[in-house]
C-alpha cells in the first residue's frame, strides 16, 4: 500500500506529468473558445434581431424610414435566385458525378484532369464567379442583372461542391449493388438508374442542400453581378432585377443610423433561421439514410 | 429509346442496339456535364486575362507600375494604378487571420483526435461545422457592430473600420477549416507510432508533440496554406469590417482595403461600364484569382507528397 502511495506522488508531481495536464487544459480551453465564440456570436445577434422581426417586417419593403423597412424583396429573391439555382445545378452536378464516379475509366487523363479541376474550381474565391458571371451572363449573354443572370453565376459557383458531394455519396453505394445488377443482365445505365442513384439519394440530396445553404449566404458574386439593395416590387419572372438576404444586411450595416442596424440584425435572423430549416432537413435525410 | 432503358423492355432483337445507343447518349450527355467545369476554368482565365488586358491596353498603364506601384487612386481625377496597398490590405487581414485561426484550430484538432471522449467528439464537431455555415456578411455584421466597438474600450485610437476586427471576424470563419483539415492529417498518422511512444512510456504531450505533429506535419502546413487562400478571397465579412482606404501599412488600428472589397466598391457604386475604373475590377480579380490559385497549388502538392508516406 505504502509503496503504491509512493508510486502515485511521484507521478502525480512529476514535472512531465504536469506538463501533460497542462497541455490537455490548453486544448480543451481551446474547443470551449470555439463553442463559446459562437454562443456569444449568435446570441449578440438574436437578442438584438428577434426583437425587430415581425409580420410587418416580413411583408414589406426596403424603406428609407429603418422602422417601416422589411425585408419581402430580400427573402423572395432569395427564394428564386435559390430555386433557379438549384433546377440548373442538381442534373448538372449529379450527371457530372455519375461520369466520374459511374463512367470513368481507369487511369484515364481527361478524367483526372477533370477531377483535379474541379477540385481547383472549389478555392476559387466566390467573387471571382461574380466577374465571370459580370462578363458571360450580363454582358455577352446580354441577360442583365437580372434573376437569372444571378442563379447561373451562382450555378457555376456550387457546382464544384455539389459534384463533389455527389461523389461521395456514389462512392459510398457498395460495389456488389452494381454486381449484382450487371450479372441480372443490366446494362451500365440501368444500373444507376435503378440501383446506384436510389441508393445513393439521401446523401447527394443531404449534400445539395448544403451547397444550396451556401449559395443562399453567398452575396459578393451577386454584388458583383449588380443585384441592387432598393428594390420596391416583388420579382415575377427570371428577367426582373432582384435582391437577396445577405445584400440587405450589408447595405443595412453599413449605413449609419442604429435603426438599420437593427433591421440587419432582423434580417440575418430570418436568414439564420432559414439556414436552419435547411440544415435541419439535410440532418433528417442523413438521419434516414442511415437507417 | 426512353422505353429501352427500362428493365425487360427491350425486344430481344433490335433491342439490343437501341439500348447500347442511348447508353451511349447517357454516358455523352454526363461527360457533358462533367466538362462544364473545364469551361469554367477557360472562362475565368479567358475573361480575366481579356479584360485585364484591356485595362493595360486602356490606361497605359505598365505591368511593372501596377505591380510596384504604392498609390491606388483609380476613381481620382489623377488616377494611380500600384495595387500595392490592396495587395498589403489582403495580406494584413490573411497574416491577422491566421494568428487567430492556426493556434486555436491546431489545438482544438489534437483535443478533438488524440484527448477527446467520442461522445465530446460528437458534439464539438458539428457546433464547429455550424460555425462554418454560418454567412460571412453576418460575421461582418458582427465585427462592426459588436466586435470593434468592444475592442475600442481597450484600444483608443482605433478606426471605425480596422483591420484588427476584419481579422479576427476572418480567423473565427476560417477556424473550422483550419481544425478539420489539421484534424484529417493528424488521423492520418498511423497509430503504431503512437503505440510505439507510449511504450517508451511517453505521456501524451510527448506523442504528440514528438511523434503525432512532426508525422503530420506536411498535412498541417497544407491546410494551414488553404486557410490562407480562404482568407485571401474573403469578401463581405472584410469589406463591412476594415474599410475602403487602400493602405500601404502595418498598423491593424487603421482602416485598409483589400483586393476583394474594392471589386466590391466598384460593383456596388454607378461605374460605366468598359471604363477604365470598371476595367480595373478584372485586373485586380486577376491578381486574386492567382494568388488563390498559387496558394492552393502548393497545398495540393504538399498534400500528395504526404500522402505517398502512409499510403
Amino acid at each position: 500500500m505504502n509503496f503504491l502511495f509512493l508510486r502515485r506522488l511521484r507521478t502525480r508531481s512529476n514535472k512531465r506529468w504536469v506538463k501533460d495536464k497542462l497541455f490537455e487544459f490548453i486544448c480543451q480551453l481551446s474547443v470551449l473558445l470555439a463553442v463559446a465564440i459562437l454562443i456569444a456570436l449568435l446570441w449578440s445577434v438574436f437578442s438584438t434581431g428577434i426583437g425587430r422581426v415581425s409580420s410587418q417586417f416580413l411583408t414589406s419593403f426596403p424603406s428609407r424610414i429603418p422602422q417601416n423597412a422589411g425585408v419581402k424583396a430580400a427573402i423572395l429573391g432569395s427564394l428564386w435566385v435559390v430555386g433557379i439555382t438549384g433546377i440548373v445545378a442538381i442534373p448538372i452536378g449529379v450527371a457530372a458525378a455519375v461520369y466520374l464516379e459511374e463512367y470513368k475509366i481507369r487511369d484515364s487523363k481527361l478524367t483526372d484532369f477533370i477531377q483535379i479541376n474541379i477540385s481547383n474550381l472549389a478555392g476559387v474565391p466566390s467573387i471571382v464567379y461574380g466577374l465571370l458571371g459580370l462578363e458571360l451572363f450580363v454582358r455577352l449573354a446580354g441577360l442583365g442583372r437580372s434573376i437569372l443572370a444571378g442563379s447561373l453565376t451562382m450555378t457555376l459557383l456550387i457546382l464544384p461542391m455539389v459534384i463533389i458531394v455527389s461523389q461521395e455519396a456514389l462512392k459510398a453505394v457498395p460495389r456488389t449493388i452494381r454486381e449484382a445488377s450487371y450479372g441480372l443482365g443490366a446494362t451500365r445505365w440501368q444500373t444507376i438508374r435503378y440501383q446506384v442513384l436510389p441508393s445513393a439519394l439521401p446523401g447527394i440530396m443531404t449534400g445539395i442542400i448544403l451547397s444550396l445553404s451556401r449559395a443562399i449566404g453567398e452575396s459578393a458574386p451577386l454584388i458583383t453581378i449588380g443585384a441592387v439593395t432598393y428594390i420596391s416590387s416583388i420579382p415575377e419572372g427570371v428577367n426582373d432585377r432582384f435582391t437577396v438576404l445577405p445584400i440587405q444586411i450589408f447595405d443595412w450595416s453599413s449605413r449609419p443610423q442604429k435603426g438599420f442596424q437593427d433591421a440587419a440584425a432582423g434580417a440575418i435572423v430570418v436568414l439564420l433561421a432559414i439556414l436552419l430549416i435547411m440544415n435541419s432537413l439535410a440532418i433528417i435525410l442523413r438521419a434516414r439514410a442511415r437507417r | 429509346m426512353a422505353i429501352s432503358s427500362k428493365p425487360g423492355s427491350s425486344r430481344p432483337i433490335d433491342g439490343v442496339p437501341t439500348r447500347l445507343r442511348s447508353e451511349k447518349f447517357i454516358r455523352f450527355l454526363c461527360f457533358a456535364c462533367a466538362a462544364i467545369s473545364i469551361l469554367t476554368t477557360i472562362g475565368i482565365v479567358l475573361v480575366l486575362s481579356t479584360e485585364a488586358m484591356a485595362f493595360f491596353v486602356k490606361s497605359k498603364v505598365t505591368p511593372k507600375e501596377f505591380f510596384l506601384g504604392t498609390d491606388w487612386s483609380p476613381t481620382f481625377n489623377d488616377p494611380k494604378f500600384g495595387i500595392v496597398p490592396l495587395v498589403c490590405g489582403t495580406a494584413m487581414i490573411t497574416i491577422g487571420a491566421c494568428v487567430v485561426a492556426v493556434p486555436i484550430g491546431l489545438l482544438t484538432a489534437i483535443f478533438l483526435s488524440e484527448y477527446a471522449h467520442p461522445t465530446v467528439r460528437k458534439i464539438a464537431k458539428p457546433v464547429l461545422e455550424l460555425l462554418a455555415g454560418i454567412p460571412t456578411v453576418v460575421y461582418g455584421y458582427i465585427a462592426l457592430v459588436y466586435l470593434t466597438p468592444g475592442l475600442r474600450t481597450f484600444i483608443k485610437d482605433l478606426q471605425v473600420f480596422n483591420a484588427l476586427s476584419g481579422s479576427i471576424v476572418v480567423g473565427i470563419m476560417i477556424l473550422p477549416l483550419v481544425s478539420s483539415l489539421c484534424e484529417d492529417a493528424i488521423s492520418a498518422v498511423p497509430k503504431g507510432l503512437r503505440e510505439g511512444g507510449y511504450g517508451l512510456g511517453s505521456t501524451k504531450l510527448e506523442v504528440t508533440g514528438k511523434i503525432v505533429l512532426p508525422s503530420a506535419l506536411s498535412g498541417i502546413m497544407a491546410a494551414v496554406i488553404l486557410a490562407m487562400s480562404r482568407a485571401v478571397g474573403e469578401t463581405m465579412a472584410v469589406t463591412l469590417a476594415a474599410g475602403q482606404t487602400p493602405n500601404v501599412t502595418a498598423d491593424y488600428r487603421q482602416s485598409i482595403q483589400t483586393m476583394t472589397s474594392y471589386i466590391v466598391q466598384i460593383s456596388k457604386g454607378d461605374t460605366p461600364t468598359g471604363s477604365i475604373p470598371f476595367l480595373t475590377i478584372f485586373a485586380v480579380g486577376a491578381t486574386l484569382f492567382l494568388i488563390t490559385m498559387g496558394l492552393n497549388i502548393v497545398a495540393i502538392r504538399i498534400v500528395r507528397k504526404y500522402r505517398k508516406v502512409y499510403a
